[in-house]
This record gives C-alpha cells, sequence and structure tokens, in this order.
C-alpha cells in the first residue's frame, strides 16, 4: 500500500486549527501546577551547593521542627524504605550493564558530585514553609578537588567515582569502510577542532510531579509525566517495589518538551516516595533556577575533525575523536547524544569511509541528556563548519561541494555508519537531497545575494552561509491504539505517543477521521497516559506521528473490520457484503446500522505499528547575516530551512515546528550557555543569565517543508518533523559570520557566536 | 512545634469584573493568590523573577508581572487574566488570530501573550509589527520562534479599533 492511497485524505495535509487552543487559549489548560488535591502537601528539596564532596553529616532535626512542616527525609530514609539502597536513575535507552554504576543515586547518600544534586526533601504545608525549613538543615560537606571539564576529567587523578577508576565511562566508535587507508591515500586532507557550548531546551513550563498513594488500595498515581510515561511507570514501579499496574503516570497539558522535559529524574522517585511515606498527596514544582541547575542539560562536545577529499571535491574519508561533558552521572538518556555525535557526523553526505570516535567524560556539573537534535546539531556545526574550510581550499564552490556529495534516489537506501556498543546500523530511506538544496538556494535567492558575501555594508560584513541535514526519525519498536466506539456513535481513540505542546491531538484527530471517514468532531482523543493502553512508548526521535499515527491506520482497520463483524451478523450476511459509508453507517441491502447503534455490541479494538528502521527527513538551510566589527555583534537578516519530511499531516503545525526550531537553533547558536566556574559553581541560574531568544532578536526567518519523498516504512510515508529546524543552525550561521569575514581571516570554531567571541576573532585576525 | 506563622492579611478585588477576596500570607505573590487561593489557574508562572513574562496580568489596564507583585498590592484593583479575556465559550478576536496563525505550541506562555498583547491593542490599536515585537520581546516563548505570536497579534488591531476592546 503506497502512502498516497492509504486512505482518502479529507484532513490529513490541510491546514486544520488545533483542536488544544480552544482550552490553552482560555487559560483552561491543566498543567501539572495546575492540580489540587485535598490534603495535598508541597515539597522542596534541599540541593548540594558544593560540586564535589563526601557527605559527613546532615541534621534535618531543626527543619523537621519547623512550623508546618511534615517530612524531611534523606538518603537514610530513602535507604530504609527501599531495602537498604538507595535507588539508582541509568540509562534507559542504549542500556549497557558496565554503564550502570555511573547512575544518579535519587538523593546523594555518601558523594555529591555537582551543584544542584539532592541531599533531603522537605514536606510542608505550603512551598514556602517547606523552602523555609530547607534554610533550617545543617549540612556538612568535606569538599574534594573538583573536575570543571572534560581535560581534567580525562586525566583520571580526580575521580567521580573512585570505586570504578575512570571518569571516562565510554567510548563509543562509528564505523564504516577503511577510514584510515582512505585518509592516508587522499590528495586533500584537513583536520581541523570545533566546540559547542553546554546548553539545553529551558522549557517555559518548569517540571513538575503530583503523587497520590492510595494506601487502602495500593495505588500510586503520579500526574506531572511526559515524553515516555510507560517507560517512566516501569521504572517508578521497580524503584517503589511496586507492581507496574499499581502505578499510574498521568499525562497532562505539557509546557514544552524537547526531549529534556519526561525522562526520569530523581525528582520522580522523590515525590512519590514522599506520599507513601505520609499517605497524603504531595506536589513538587521545580522554580526555574532548578529548572536551569538540575534539568537535564547537553550539548557540551568538542572535537578533532578530519576530513579527506579528491580533487574534483569527492569526501573520501570522515574521521574524528570527540568528548562528551556528560556531567556527574549518567541518566536515561545520556548515551544518545555521544553516539548520535559520531553516528551521525557524516550527515546526509555520501561517505564511503568514516571513522569517529567519541567519549563520554565525567565531570561535577549537571549530567545530560537529550535535547532537540541531540548529537545532531553538534555534529553539523562541525561538519558544516569544515566542508567550507574544505571547499576554500580545494578551489570548489562550497554549494557545489555540497551537491557533488549528496546522495540521489538512486543511492537509497544509504548506509551510514555503524555505532558500537551496542551495535546499531543505520540507513537512509529515500529521497534527493539535492533538491531540497537547491529549493533552499532559490528561496533565499542565494545567486541573486552572491554580490554581498564580504561586502562591507554601512560598517557591517555581509555573509552567506549554507548547510545540508537529516532528521532522524520513527523510534521502534512499535507504537499502539486503541479505538472504541462511544455510545453517542463518536469513536474514542487511545494513543501511546505524548502531547508535548507538538499539537498531537490535532493531527492524531486529522489521521483517525480520515481513516475511518469520518469528521474530526466524531473523534475522542486520549494520550499519553498509563491508564490508556497496555503498553506505549510516547514521543521522543520525531516519533509520535509516525509511530502513534501508523496505530491509529492499524485500529482503524481493526474498527472496520469489526463493524463489518458485527453488522452480518445482525443483517445476515457476509462480512464482506458489507458496506461502511459516512459517519461509520453500516449498509447491506436496504439494511442499516447507524455508528450509535453498532456501539451497543460495545466495540473495541487495538492496533500497532512495529518498526525497526528508522525514517530520514532531510533537507537544507541558509542563512545571510550581517556582522558589526566593531561589537562582534551578528544580525541574522534573513534565515530559510527547506525540509522534505515525507508527508505532511498539517502544514500550520509542520511549518510551525520548523521555525520554532530554527529560532532554538539560533538561541544555541548565539546566546545559550550553561556556564560554571573552575569550582563546578553554576553561573547562569537565571534567565537575567541564561538568554533565550526573544521576539526582537530573530525576525526573519522562513520554513518550506516538503512532501516529495514519502518513507517507504510506514503506511503514512511520513518522516517525522519537529527535530530537522534546529540541526543545521549552528553550522549555518557559523559559516555565514566566516563568509562575512573571509577578508579578515576569521574562523569561528567555537560557539555560541556571541558578541565578545566575534569581537576577538576580529581582533585576533587584524 | 513553634507556632510562627506568616502574617496573613485579607485582600479585595476586581477579578475579571467579580468582586474577589483572599486572605493570604502577606508574603504570596499575586501569581501564587490568583493560581493557589483563587484557583484561576490560567495565569502561569514560568521563571518567579520577572524575566519570562507568562505570569503577565492586567493591573487597571496595565500589563504588569503578576510574579513580581504583592497579592496585597491589588487590594481595590481591576485585575484582568486571561480568563477574563473571553466571557462567553468563543474566542476573542485576538485569540482566534492566535489559533489561525498557529501562535501557540505548548500553550504554557499563551495566557502571558494574550494578556500583553490585549493591554497593547486597548492603547494603541495601531501599533506596527516592530512596536509589536518590542513590547511582546518582554515575554518568552520556547516553541514558536515568536513568527506567528506577531503576526497573530498585528492581524487582530482591527477588532481593537471600534469597540475599543478586543473582549466581547
Amino acid at each position: 500500500m503506497s502512502a498516497k492511497d492509504a486512505f482518502a485524505s479529507k484532513f490529513v495535509g490541510t491546514p486544520v486549527e488545533r483542536i488544544e487552543d480552544l482550552r490553552l487559549l482560555r487559560g483552561r489548560g491543566q498543567y501539572v501546577d495546575d492540580l489540587h488535591r485535598e490534603g495535598m502537601l508541597h515539597a522542596a528539596i534541599l540541593r548540594s551547593s558544593v560540586a564535589h564532596g563526601r557527605i559527613r553529616a546532615i541534621d534535618v532535626n531543626a527543619a523537621r521542627a519547623m512550623p508546618g512542616v511534615r517530612g524531611v527525609f534523606t538518603a537514610q530514609d530513602v535507604a530504609e524504605g527501599s531495602g537498604g539502597s538507595v535507588p539508582s536513575v541509568s540509562l534507559r535507552l542504549a542500556p549497557l550493564p558496565e554503564l550502570e554504576p555511573f547512575g544518579q543515586p535519587v538523593i546523594a547518600q555518601t558523594k555529591v558530585r555537582y551543584v544542584g544534586e539532592p541531599l533531603a526533601v522537605v514536606v510542608a504545608d505550603t512551598t514556602g514553609l517547606a523552602e523555609d525549613a530547607l534554610e533550617a538543615i545543617e549540612v556538612d560537606i568535606e569538599s574534594l578537588p573538583v573536575v570543571p571539564d572534560r581535560h581534567v576529567s580525562g586525566k583520571n587523578e580526580i575521580l567521580l567515582f573512585e570505586e570504578l577508576g575512570k571518569n571516562v565511562a565510554i567510548t563509543y566508535t562509528a564505523f564504516k569502510g577503511d577510514a584510515a587507508s582512505a585518509v592516508g591515500a587522499a590528495p586533500y586532507v584537513r583536520k581541523e577542532s570545533f566546540r559547542v557550548q553546554r546548553h539545553s531546551a529551558v522549557c517555559m513550563e518548569p517540571r513538575g510531579v503530583l503523587a497520590v498513594w492510595d494506601g487502602a488500595g495500593t495505588k500510586l498515581t503520579v500526574s506531572g509525566a511526559a515524553k515516555v510515561p510507560f517507560a517512566s511507570r516501569k521504572i517508578l514501579a521497580r524503584h517503589m517495589d511496586l507492581p507496574e499496574e499499581c502505578v499510574e503516570l498521568i499525562e497532562n497539558d505539557v509546557g514544552g518538551g524537547f526531549g529534556v522535559r519526561g525522562e526520569f529524574y530523581p525528582e520522580d522517585f522523590l515525590i512519590p516516595f514522599a506520599a507513601r511515606k505520609l499517605n497524603r498527596p504531595v506536589k513538587w514544582i521545580e522554580d526555574r533556577r532548578e529548572n536551569l541547575l538540575c534539568s537535564n542539560h547537553s550539548r557540551e562536545i568538542d572535537i578533532d575533525i578530519e576530513i579527506a577529499c579528491a580533487k574534483d571535491g569527492t569526501i573520501l574519508a570522515l574521521r574524528g575523536e570527540a568528548w562528551v561533558d556528560a556531567g556527574a552521572y549518567l541518566r536515561t538518556s545520556a548515551a544518545i547524544p555521544p553516539r548520535n555525535v559520531a553516528q551521525f557526523l557524516s550527515g546526509p553526505y555520501r561517505i564511503a569511509n568514516i571513522h569517529v570516535e567519541s567519549s563520554v567524560m565525567l565531570t561535577n556539573k549537571n549530567p545530560i541528556g537529550t535535547y532537540r537534535g541531540p548529537g545532531r546539531f553538534e555534529a553539523d556545526f562541525f561538519r558544516e563548519r569544515l566542508m567550507d574550510m574544505a571547499a576554500k581550499d580545494l578551489g570548489i564552490d562550497r554549494v557545489e561541494f555540497r551537491r557533488r556529495n549528496l546522495p540521489s534516489e538512486a543511492d537509497m537506501p544509504y548506509a551510514l555508519a555503524t555505532v558500537s556498543l551496542p551495535e546499531k546500523g543505520e540507513e537512509l530511506d529515500s529521497g534527493d537531497y539535492r533538491i531540497t538544496l537547491d529549493r533552499c538556494l532559490a528561496e533565499i535567492k542565494w545567486i541573486e545575494k552572491s554580490g554581498l558575501q564580504g561586502r562591507l555594508i554601512d560598517g557591517r560584513y555581509h555573509g552567506l552561509g549554507i548547510g545540508c541535514f537529516i532528521e532522524g526519525g520513527a523510534a521502534g519498536p512499535r507504537e499502539n491504539a486503541r479505538m472504541v466506539m462511544d455510545p453517542d456513535g463518536c469513536v474514542s481513540v487511545f494513543v501511546g505517543s505524548t502531547n508535548i505542546g507538538q499539537g498531537l491531538e490535532t493531527v492524531c484527530m486529522q489521521i483517525a477521521a480520515d481513516a475511518l471517514g469520518v469528521t474530526m468532531d466524531r473523534i475522542r482523543l486520549h494520550h499519553g497516559s498509563t491508564t490508556h493502553l497496555k503498553e506505549g512508548f510516547g514521543s521522543y526521535h520525531s516519533r509520535s506521528v509516525v509511530m502513534g499515527g501508523s496505530a491509529i491506520l492499524d485500529a482503524a482497520n481493526n474498527l472496520k473490520a469489526e463493524i463489518r463483524k458485527v453488522a452480518a451478523a445482525r443483517f445476515g450476511c457476509a462480512a464482506g457484503d458489507v458496506a461502511i459509508g459516512a459517519d461509520l453507517m453500516a449498509t447491506h441491502g436496504g439494511k442499516s446500522l447507524s455508528a450509535a447503534q453498532l456501539a451497543s455490541a460495545g466495540l473495541s479494538v487495538e492496533g500497532t505499528f512495529s518498526n525497526h528502521h528508522h525514517t530520514y527527513a532531510y533537507g537544507a538551510a541558509a542563512a545571510h547575516v550581517a556582522v558589526d566589527p566593531g561589537t562582534g555583534r551578528v544580525e541574522v537578516l534573513e534565515y530559510v530551512t527547506v525540509e522534505d519530511v515525507g508527508r505532511i499531516i498539517n502544514p500550520l503545525t509542520t511549518t510551525g515546528q520548523a521555525v520554532g526550531a530554527v529560532v532554538q537553533g539560533l538561541g544555541g547558536a548565539f546566546l545559550e550557555h550553561l556556564q560554571y566556574d573552575e569550582d563546578g559553581q553554576f553561573l547562569t541560574g537565571s534567565l537575567a543569565d541564561y538568554l533565550l531568544p526573544t521576539a526582537t532578536d530573530f525576525p526573519n526567518i522562513k520554513a518550506v517543508v516538503l512532501e516529495n519523498s514519502p518513507s517507504p516504512h510506514n503506511p503514512l510515508g511520513a518522516k517525522g518533523a519537529g527535530e530537522g529546524g534546529i540541526v543545521p543552525v549552528g553550522g549555518v550561521v557559523a559559516n555565514a559570520v566566516a563568509n562575512a569575514l573571509a577578508s579578515l581571516g576569521v574562523e569561528p570554531r567555537d560557539l555560541p557566536l556571541s558578541p565578545p567571541r566575534i569581537w576577538e576573532l576580529i581582533q585576533a585576525a587584524r | 512545634m513553634s507556632s510562627i506563622r506568616p502574617a496573613t492579611q485579607t485582600v479585595r478585588f476586581e477579578l475579571n469584573g467579580s468582586p474577589v477576596e483572599a486572605t493570604v500570607p502577606v508574603r504570596t505573590t499575586l501569581v501564587d493568590c490568583l493560581r493557589h487561593h483563587l484557583m484561576q489557574t490560567g495565569t502561569h508562572a514560568g521563571c518567579e523573577h520577572g524575566v519570562c513574562g507568562a505570569c503577565t496580568v492586567i493591573v487597571d489596564g496595565d500589563a504588569v508581572r503578576s510574579c513580581l507583585m504583592l497579592a496585597v498590592q491589588v487590594e481595590g484593583a481591576k485585575v484582568t487574566t486571561v480568563e477574563g479575556l473571553s466571557r462567553d465559550e468563543s474566542l476573542t478576536p485576538l485569540q482566534a488570530e492566535f489559533r489561525k496563525h498557529h501562535a501557540l505550541q505548548c500553550g504554557f506562555c499563551t495566557p502571558g501573550m494574550l494578556t500583553t498583547a490585549h493591554a497593547l491593542l486597548t492603547e494603541e490599536p495601531d501599533a506596527d509589527k516592530e512596536r509589536i515585537r518590542e513590547v511582546l520581546s518582554g515575554n518568552l516563548c520556547r516553541c514558536t520562534g515568536y513568527i506567528a505570536i506577531v503576526e497573530a497579534v498585528y492581524a487582530a488591531r482591527a477588532a481593537y479599533h471600534k469597540s475599543g476592546s478586543g473582549t466581547r
């Protein structure tokens, strides 16, 4: 079945205004902090102010005596309540037994390894009283020398885990062909070093947990779940020593995900633990400092990278050695950025020989995890910068250099490098990548603007930059859906995908409505909570629509088969003779049954979609910038991104994802930096220190989304969207800055491209 | 156990056209009073230090950060929150333009965007895009990249010309 004839599309492909907007625009959303429960208490968490140290004593007696305080818990209490040991949060994705010991104890027991690590939980009648009581806790920590960066980490002189004997948790290798031989034989080789700074998602809604323990019913209900509620339930149930069916994770409205929100954090255990101990509902909402300090960080990677080319610009080999500053522990998604930066260093290009090593370096900082385009944003910055340098050396136009190395349909499927531990191959699925490049050039008017390159106009140097990218999607192994015919003839659709603010409800309703041949108002969509389905997977790796949408298609087919069966029994005919018309009306030979009538038969079906092939959306992006040499300030005059996502379900949301991703990427390229000093003290604990893009920063962004090359791997033909826009941004704008300052020979090698950094590069060049 | 508790005070003001009163610890911010004492959770607390703008409400016509204001300061004032922008089941023209332009994704910053834009267009229905950008630059959004928000506010200007208000 090809994508186009999967079903008659009436809603799919059209800019349907979002259903969720009706509540969100009127202040009727229900985020976790909007929930109140009878007798609810509030938690606050005491966090380490020491980056590396040994805990000598924690005295909570004074805090316990404070007004309104109902409970204070330390590692000792947790251990006593958990069979003598403190549970730890370890890798959920790409787990390995040898990496388990690098997991994070949910509350510090013997050592603290980063500023912000939980030491104690106070539960009180109000948040204010809980925070007051934090002040009364006395902590005695013996400070240890600090590992502030990956260079000190690599010396293995100061160890975060003395018993493990090393700070390098693991080195991943991505390989294809024979890179060493290819580099040795190549007529042209260039080696460079680049670095991306620590930054992260910084969702507008702080994280939060509301745990309700029903002692009589042995039932734990936790609100505030996101992204992967089923996976988090599994972890929580294990740590609480409860059967999974006794634990419910409820997804509420979620104020932004971007990979960071919804992973399992220490608080996701500590709050339910406190609720069970006190037998009262307990809510915890992080404040913005905690959000910046303790939600997963990402992106801090540096690399030595080497490219080998033929004289005509054909890339012969790519080699690299990358170091990932992983922070103090390996939590759920920590393996993904280091794996991705190695495996996807080649990006969209045809490269026969690849060898990249990526080492996970422990430091006394907050742990890392996935953030929109994990490892890919960094890889694209490294590769696209190097490609511009190589093109210049070879005397080849940089656009032509890229086009020459992009795959066409004839190359598909195209194998990427395999990454080790555990070993995993990847292949590009479909498309002619040169088409999005050409479209991007046309959209930004590259030819017309080419005369601007390096020109000084009104005191500012103008430059153009370009880069190409891929976006991996459709992570398996599967997704599930369930459809139930309601008494009023509407269909309730339950799906394991989660809504992290991306518009999943509307998009899934579009797919369900078309698949069933009904209008969208006949669909009731339920998502994300562990109550709805036996098993679900969630929203990450640009998968929610591809996987959840395909599962909905399967459920719709099953529902129609069930309708035929039930109707055939009533009509006294063969199931194959029953026709299903508008609004699911079943007819045969003048007899008919409406959806509401059919509902009395208790129609309920399940659907599933399994997939082990990732999809690859692909595209190109270009920027026009102006650089003020006096201040180092870069203005992005224009930015265009073009991406082929296989199949567009909703042009409004798809384009919205692309534009939003670009601006988020521009934040990472120019503004955002989670900074620590040499003692591991955190320097950017407020939004006045950590700069997010504002409405005036990047006003001229254009996103073009195409659907020329459906994925062969799912019935929708969809490839996933939402991350692609962010992937190339750093490389594209850094290339534009280099182009603007070509007369000075300035080559940015580090992000962010902050005014002081650019100014210093200009001064050094002069 | 000590019996010392923070002093409380009763504050009376007009919230979305109706008189309300709340007895709160004196240190309670307006956003916490609205959300946790009056259960009007449409107003969101995003940073609690006056940078993100998610908690913006309209106090006597001015868009203010309800996280930087104590509840006791609104004694006798007229306060409008996102819940008060539309009084019936339909969207206001401003809200409808947000929906049409896909000017929200996760929706967390949206109440602050709406109140800020409403206060702006009520005062300056002819605001151009540059002015809209300037005013909205005090409100952070992590999802949309702002382009669609500016377009939506610009498109809503007409509704503020005739009636002098975007509410119905």
